[in-house]
């Protein structure tokens, strides 16, 4: 509890000429290039974890401003909310949609690339001119509202003239959490296909219902590259695995008869020619 | 330092952010792009609640993180919805309503 305490009773670090104390200027001149640095890494890094880690550079900087900023309590809940909530939920989808699924360099907008790069370069001049021409009044500091803590002076803005707005953004969050599960809820795109239809659909193509028959086994050859013989003396080509036939390994009945000397009921009449042809490659 | 540092500095990330929503395809990368241009929102609210000495601007920082949630929580969901329809998380490959 006293580190809390000290933490939320940070000295007021304005001076009187409404800089900020030397200390703030070193923190500051050391987190801005780093978070620069981090957002960079969101434009150009090649992987969507490594900008992610990027973003994560950048928020928790952005915790150590407010702190320093006289913001304790946004600073908790930037690492609680962002940082812890927002960030891993966003490492969790990288998780479920592909690491490994990058950019295409591929434009579809014919010259996209740069004048998006020329609007954000003309975003940031505009915006950094505007501040730079402006004038601001000297900074007041937050010591008076402060005084009794950051958390409680925010908390007596929230629960006294913005209790309104409060309650409007539970009911923002309770439809955003119903948004999502309503939204990832898997609906089915397609009819499920299961045994059944896949069987029907088989019997509906008119193709073979019954299994392929075994290669041929002879009583002196007993090969995988012998046809098998239906019924009828005629050798049955499905019978050979298909890869001995595509690479011409496949022998055919009448060679493995010649070989055997054989008494089979083969006659060659009964062999249609096409099989012939091929029975003739070794 | 005076405290315009901060405004500029806000403003470089929030320029950066716009870039990153402009130049990306990556529907999750556009996404954080957006989360960075309202993190830049919130450190100039915070920047000017401390110039003008009135606790308001945190305030409103606080709302702004608490609809960024809600934001992120729906726009994840589209976009995990969508991955699973069309097999691509790239904002190109969503071009169902073209021609």
């Amino acid at each position: 509890m006293t580190q809390l305490s000290v933490l939320l009773s940070l000295p007021a670090s304005i001076t009187s000429g409404g800089n900020v104390s030397s200390g703030e200027t070193a923190l500051f001149w050391v987190l801005a290039p780093l978070m620069v640095f981090g957002a960079l890494g969101l434009l150009f890094a090649r992987k969507a974890v490594h900008a992610a880690l990027g973003i994560v550079l950048v928020m928790i900087s952005l915790a150590f401003l407010y702190t320093a900023q006289e913001a304790p309590f946004l600073g908790v809940v930037q690492v609680v909310v962002y940082t812890g909530a927002v960030m891993m939920l966003f490492l969790f989808v990288l998780m479920l949609v592909g690491v490994d699924n990058s950019d295409s360099l591929v434009e579809t907008l014919k010259g996209q690339r740069w004048i998006g790069a020329i609007l954000g370069l003309g975003i940031a001049a505009a915006l950094i001119g505007v501040i730079r021409t402006a004038t601001f009044d000297q900074a007041k500091g937050l010591t008076a509202p402060n005084a009794d803590s950051n958390p409680v002076g925010v908390a007596r803005v929230i629960f006294g003239q913005d209790i309104f707005a409060f309650e409007v953004v539970g009911v923002l969050l309770i439809t955003a959490a119903l948004g999502a599960l309503v939204l990832t809820h898997r609906q089915r795109l397609v009819p499920r296909v299961g045994q059944k239809e896949r069987a029907d659909a088989r019997v509906a193509s008119g193709g073979r219902l019954a299994p392929l028959a075994a290669p041929g086994v002879y009583a002196r050859s007993n090969a995988m590259d012998t046809p098998a013989l239906d019924p009828e003396g005629r050798p049955i080509e499905e019978s050979v695995s298909r890869v001995l036939r595509t690479r011409g390994q496949r022998r055919s009945a009448t060679e493995v008869e010649a070989q055997v000397g054989g008494t089979s009921a083969i006659e060659p009449a009964q062999i249609e020619p096409a099989q012939i042809e091929e029975g003739t490659q070794p | 330092m005076n405290l315009s540092n901060y405004l500029v500095l806000a403003s470089i990330l929030f320029a950066i952010g716009t870039a990153t929503v402009l130049l990306r395809r990556n529907a999750i990368i556009v996404f954080m792009g957006v989360e960075l241009m309202l993190n830049s929102a919130n450190l100039l609210l915070v920047t000017f609640a401390r110039i003008h000495g009135d606790l308001q601007g945190q305030v409103m920082a606080f709302f702004v993180m608490v609809v960024a949630a809600a934001e992120v929580v729906v726009g994840l969901a589209i976009i995990v919805s969508i991955f699973r329809a069309r097999r691509s998380a790239s904002v190109d490959d969503v071009n169902l309503l073209k021609n």
